[in-house]
């Protein structure tokens, strides 16, 4: 196991090669290039191989992370991916955008005394090397067991759900509310932080496993889930249909032209190519163009607004940097990039002339206060310090909630007064028998990999309930 | 992928298409619409769905050419199959026994109106029908509606076919008969829903109208649909079409819908240009 473990590790860790922040900031190209072979081979061989491995633990899938290491020191790169895809359908996603430096590398023990092995880089590494190199090798299928599982959304938590399904020998389909499947991964997420043709393989491996896929198909409208229970003939249901609803603000001006929900500028610009010249579907290409919220999704509509061709970019953000939910990697990014930072600021209104374009946003100074429930200082405004900043387009990116469509149209499943779905973390079980849940339609908006997590979880009580039934 | 399997010409710029949906047509109700898209680029458009049959497995959407995503759809054949379609989307239209119902209908807007006219019918309601376009050859359904209605006004704004003047004149006529109404609902441009509106409001009538705002998705993810109703936020795609007429912020919902009309005009004629050669 260790034969090229003993050469001394480094104390750094290798970086990635990035586009330079000055171009990128105006195309949508991808912005970290990926490791060269050799790059990998130099990080790879940093890592301790722990006979015990925290790192692991870190993992909400459990990613097998010193074995597809080891593999990669012994340029082994396709079985490294092989590995990961054991526990992880998703590699080539989770390797960009899972929050590792709060996960499996927060964990690593090199990181105590200096930079923890760079494993979401290795695993991107490991995943679009076998994209590009590896032939589609079927993995190990229990054999057909004639039951149908139903997964209602083809975001993180439903493919996931769908992946791990297939494999214990489910006949399983997918139900996808839009015209493309993939949900934040393709609406949400921008190409240069995720490129769609990424998700697109990652989905295409899943439909090689024999998982079917039914665009255009509204679960609550199409057919409500007991619709499907019943005379459609599943056995089992997994709702891992996100958190879709935008909030907004609810200041004065809000219904401005050139106000758009973090939702909607995103989903303009990713799903419907609004970023292309030719697009039919039009985006309001700001020159000033502020971003309200701190989080990835704000992080993704300033540098998109900016790569659409914004001469400034802002975020507006009620407290520091230090409270942001953004990832540190993307905040860094944005900064780069040239986005400003008006931190401990709120908006008031948004300001529109007289045919109703925005004009600017009228914001007040905030100071932090005693901490709220969430444990965060609270935002308190400041009297008398509120200023005007001149914009001609806002994005609200201040959170999401769950679609109603399937709590109304699903009278018997247990819901908060938030609107999330009551489901157990850790095996995904609802108050309704056979119907699961995990993902943001139970958390309220939060990472790509906590929702694969749910979605690995709720697939196996499907497997152990469904083998009593 | 479902096909369309019967094409008309309503008027100049007015299509009705037939299309094989078997799930849409069985869970639809009155007041629904659908997510069309006819090209991999194309825009998604929210149309609604005007008339359905559960047992023959077919929808019929009524649509009017406006930009280059509808034109684009017109030009489609029967046989043809149209890429995506999603739906049924919306709440349904709440139907009960009100009594006397005003049913309204402007321009294309008789499309939607028709299936919740049939619907109210079917519920035992009295029908008073207004329909009312621009000019005569821009009427549609004038059969169909008639059918339904227990009392029939047509008007047009040029005077070309029934009353000269607006839907608007004509229930102040009636009212001014002294015709009572229980219930209205009026589905037109935004214009005339909100003038006709103030009538049958301020004479008592519990009104509803059906709006049809800008959406990109039609799931209630984007938010583009929003109207302030009552003074909240609501989306027109998850939380209606169909709101009281009464709490619409008429001015707000005005102002968004103006808000694509010159990328609108640029796409077209950018098509136009493509498909003619010539600038438009």
């Amino acid at each position: 196991m260790t034969q090229n473990s003993p050469k001394p590790a480094q104390s750094s860790r290798t970086p990635m090669r990035e586009q330079n922040p000055a171009v990128r900031a105006h195309n949508f190209d991808e912005v970290p290039l990926g490791y060269t072979e050799t790059e990998a081979q130099t990080e790879a061989r940093r890592c301790l191989q722990c006979r015990k491995p925290l790192c692991v633990g870190g993992c909400p899938v459990n990613v097998q992370i010193p074995e597809f290491v080891n593999l990669i020191v012994r340029g082994k790169y396709v079985d490294a991916a092989r590995k990961i895809k054991e526990t992880n359908a998703l590699p080539a996603i989770c390797g960009r955008v899972c929050p590792q430096e709060t996960q499996c590398e927060e964990r690593c023990i090199l990181g105590k005394k200096g930079d923890a092995v760079a494993i979401g880089n290795l695993e991107r590494f490991a995943a679009d090397w076998e994209m590009s190199h590896g032939e589609f090798a079927m993995p190990a299928l229990r054999p057909k067991n004639g039951a149908k599982v139903g997964v209602v959304g083809s975001g993180p938590a439903g493919l996931t759900a769908a992946g791990e399904l297939i494999k214990q020998g489910f006949d399983v389909t997918v139900f996808e509310a839009f015209h493309e499947a993939g949900g934040v991964l393709v609406y949400g997420i921008p190409e240069f932080r995720l490129p769609k043709e990424i998700v697109k393989k990652e989905i295409g491996y899943l439909l090689k496993l024999g998982v079917v896929l039914e665009r255009n198909f509204i679960v609550g409208r199409t057919a409500t889930v007991d619709g499907l229970l019943g005379e459609e003939g599943y056995a089992a249901i997994f709702i891992g249909a996100g958190a879709g609803l935008p909030a907004f603000m609810r200041v004065a001006g809000e219904d401005s032209i050139g106000v758009y929900s973090a939702n909607e500028y995103l989903t303009r610009s990713n799903l419907m190519k609004a970023y292309k010249e030719d697009a039919d579907t039009p985006i309001i290409r700001g020159k000033h163009v502020v971003t309200v919220g701190g989080g990835n999704v704000a992080m993704d509509s300033a540098r998109t607004a900016l790569r659409l061709g914004a001469e400034t970019s802002t975020i507006v953000y009620r407290r520091t940097e230090a409270e942001m939910p953004a990832r540190s990697a993307e905040v860094h990014h944005a900064k780069q990039e040239g986005i400003v930072f008006d931190l401990l600021t709120n908006p008031v209104a948004v300001l529109a002339d007289n045919n109703g374009f925005v004009t600017g946003i009228r914001c007040i100074r905030m100071k932090l206060g005693a901490p709220d429930e969430s444990g965060r200082k609270r935002p308190v405004p400041v009297a008398g310090s509120e200023f005007d900043i001149p914009c001609d387009v806002v994005i609200v990116a201040i959170g999401n909630s769950p679609n109603p469509l399937i709590r109304e149209t699903t009278p018997d499943i247990a819901v908060t007064k938030h609107g999330t779905i009551v489901a157990n973390e850790a095996d995904g079980r609802t108050s309704k028998k056979f119907v699961y849940a995990g993902g943001d339609i139970v958390t309220g908006a939060a990472t790509v990999i906590l929702a694969m997590g749910a979605g690995k979880n709720a697939a196996r009580s499907i497997g152990e309930d469904l083998a009593k039934k | 992928m479902p096909k369309i399997i019967k094409k008309e010409s309503l008027s100049e710029l007015v299509y009705r298409y037939r299309i094989d949906a078997p799930r849409i047509a069985k869970m639809r109700k009155a007041g629904q619409f659908v997510i069309v898209r006819a090209t991999t680029d194309g825009e998604r458009i929210p149309l609604t769905i005007a008339n359905a049959n559960a047992a023959e497995g077919w929808i019929e959407l009524i649509f009017q050419v406006a930009g280059k995503s509808t034109k684009i759809l017109s030009i489609l054949m029967v046989g043809n199959e149209i890429i995506d379609l999603a739906g049924p989307l919306g709440r349904p239209t709440h139907i009960e026994r009100f009594g006397r119902c005003l049913c309204i209908g402007g321009g294309v807007g008789v499309a939607p109106l028709y299936p919740i006219t049939h619907a109210l019918k079917a519920a035992g309601n009295e029908i008073t029908t207004i329909i009312g376009a621009r000019s005569s050859n821009l009427l549609l359904l004038e059969h169909e509606m008639k059918e339904l209605s227990d009392r029939f006004i047509v008007c047009t704004d040029d005077g070309s076919r029934g009353v000269k003047g607006f839907a608007a004149d004509s229930v102040k006529t009636l009212l001014a008969e002294g015709e009572k109404f229980d219930f209205s609902v009026i589905i037109g441009p935004a214009m005339m829903m909100r003038v006709t509106a103030g009538i049958t409001v301020a004479a008592g009538i519990k009104t509803t109208v059906s709006l049809n705002p800008i959406m990109i998705d039609g799931t209630g993810m984007c938010g583009g649909c929003r109207v302030t109703v009552g003074g909240e936020t609501r989306f027109a795609c998850v939380d209606g079409p169909e709101f009281d007429a009464a709490k619409i912020d008429w001015d707000g919902m005005i102002k968004r819908l103006n808000g694509y009309r010159s990328f609108e005009r640029t796409s077209l004629e950018k098509h136009n240009c493509i498909v003619t050669g010539r600038p438009a």
